[in-house]
């Protein structure tokens, strides 16, 4: 069953048409990419799920449920790494905890187990501002992960990064990800990277967004930190020029 | 190289030499026209005599410092206590803010010299007139830094609140409130420098003790040097009061210092 289903969603904002006719499915332990030109309205989906707007017409439903009802099945990570710079570490990760009721006590002893594996041991104490960009980037990732939802939302996650930084953060992301298992919905408009990470790709077109492809990516795990395979170079090509055609005419 | 330990203090002190000195020199410059000159003690007392006066007169100076600083810390109490909650109210109700701002600000534009005789013919030469002065002259710089500190919240983090289920509530206190913090202290600053002179003007237009009663006697007796000895008191305690904000700042906003040294 699918942990999440999109069927048919349109929305418009102030009379702007942002998604038209959205369709898109999202199976436990399934790795999806939202594919798209800059500001096509990947992110306006994730507004959607959670909860910031909504949608006009069409149907959400999360683990068979309508989304009003179930509006906090998603563990969302924001473009830029939103931490708070005047919590510590280690307060900015329990905070989905601590909005949940959690006594910080327990929130802390939640999160310590994850710190190593994210890189952050010895770093709770440290103010944001203190750490590097991939360093912050872990940090928002684990405050997703530490929310227990059973979907990931990751918007960007690695688009503000140096491109050393980006390669570096996805591959140990890839890693993470191979032992976990997060159902997790990714927005990107980087093909290697959606190629990289995904089971499945949606490629959207420009606003208003549509679906105008839905690619699966059957190559081998892991893909990073070894040469493309023929197989996912393939599917680059492919995507690559599905996004070029459609913005093309407006060049 | 080891420049770690001495640093922060180290630097403070180094960085305030030039202030130490220019008002260093300015009294000595002032000391020595009147000597010089030959001026008398009625126009201008030299600033040793201004001095002396104090010492003289401790006893005084102190009886009334204790009522000024009363209302001082009565008013600014009030103050704070009704920036917050109204900042409070009006974050939460953008509708009330659009009808009550405008209030506030004309608030601000009332004389003090009309109003300050008014509200102590309104309620009396006791405690309660300074405080509502003192009130009424600082609250506004702490309140407009509050609404706009709440307004200036970072829109991500408030989405990532909000798609983590928090309550309005929850958002305000975990990211509004705390990120207003930089602009409650700059508006806190500004309130702090009023709040002693706007007891002190309060006392001058009717009190039974007080700094202002000190200079306004010592006006009518023609002694200006007595006036001075009032006013050093005087900007001795916002200056104090200056310090403790400085330094409540410095713990609250510790975030902000680890990031300005980087």
């Amino acid at each position: 069953m699918s942990v999440l289903d999109m069927r048919n969603v349109s929305l418009t904002i102030g009379g702007t048409a942002i998604l038209d006719d959205i369709s898109l499915h999202l199976a436990e332990g399934e790795f999806v990419s939202i594919l798209g030109p800059s500001g096509a309205g990947k992110s306006t989906i994730f507004r959607l799920l959670t909860g910031a707007v909504l949608h006009d017409s069409g149907t959400i439903t999360c683990n068979g449920q309508p989304l009003a009802t179930n509006q906090h099945g998603f563990g969302f990570m924001p473009q830029r790494d939103a931490l708070m710079p005047w919590r510590r570490i280690i307060d900015n990760l329990t905070l989905g905890l601590e909005v949940q009721g959690i006594r910080r006590k327990d929130a802390r002893a939640h999160v310590t187990p994850l710190l190593a594996d994210f890189g952050l041991d010895g770093f709770t104490d440290h103010y944001p501002a203190q750490l590097s960009g991939g360093m912050r980037q872990r940090a928002a990732l684990l405050r997703t992960i530490a929310q227990n939802r059973p979907v990931l939302l990751l918007d960007e996650p690695f688009g503000a990064l140096d491109a050393l930084t980006r390669t570096q953060m996805q591959a140990w992301f890839e890693k993470r990800w191979r032992t976990a298992r997060w159902t997790t919905l990714l927005v990107t408009h980087d093909v290697r990277e959606a190629v990289a990470l995904s089971d499945r790709i949606y490629v959207l077109s420009r606003r208003p967004a549509r679906v105008t492809a839905e690619v699966h990516v059957p190559a081998p795990r892991p893909r990073l930190g070894r040469p493309v395979s023929a197989d996912a170079h393939a599917i680059e090509a492919q995507l690559l020029e599905i996004l070029l055609n459609q913005t093309g005419e407006s060049l | 190289m080891q420049f770690d330990v001495p640093r922060r203090s180290g630097r403070g002190l180094i960085r305030g030499i030039p202030a130490v000195l220019s008002v260093v020199s300015a009294f000595f410059i002032w000391e020595l026209y009147v000597r010089l000159s030959g001026i008398s003690p009625l126009m201008l007392p030299a600033p040793s005599r201004v001095l002396d006066q104090i010492v003289l007169n401790r006893a005084l100076l102190w009886d009334n410092t204790v009522p000024t600083l009363k209302a001082t810390f009565a008013g600014f109490a009030l103050s704070l206590n009704v920036a917050f909650g109204l900042s409070v109210v009006l974050d939460f109700m953008p509708r009330v803010r659009r009808a009550l701002f405008p209030i506030f600000v004309v608030s601000q534009t009332l004389p003090l010299v009309a109003i300050a005789p008014l509200v102590v013919l309104w309620f009396g030469f006791d405690l309660t007139p300074k405080v509502l002065l003192v009130a009424l002259v600082t609250f506004f710089p702490m309140l407009v830094a509050l609404v706009d500190g709440y307004a200036a919240t970072d829109p991500e983090i408030e989405d990532l609140m909000r798609s983590m289920g928090a309550t309005r509530c929850q958002i305000f206190r975990s990211a509004r409130f705390p990120s207003a913090m930089p602009y409650f202290f700059a508006g806190l600053r500004i309130s702090i420098t009023y709040a002693v002179v706007a007891a002190i003007f309060a006392e001058y237009v009717g009190a039974r003790a007080g700094l202002g009663i000190v200079i306004l006697n010592a006006k009518n007796s023609f002694r200006p040097d007595l006036v001075l000895a009032a006013v050093v008191i005087s900007s001795a305690l916002t200056l104090v009061l200056f310090a403790i904000t400085a330094l409540l700042q410095r713990v609250v906003l510790r975030w902000r210092d680890v990031e300005g040294n980087r």
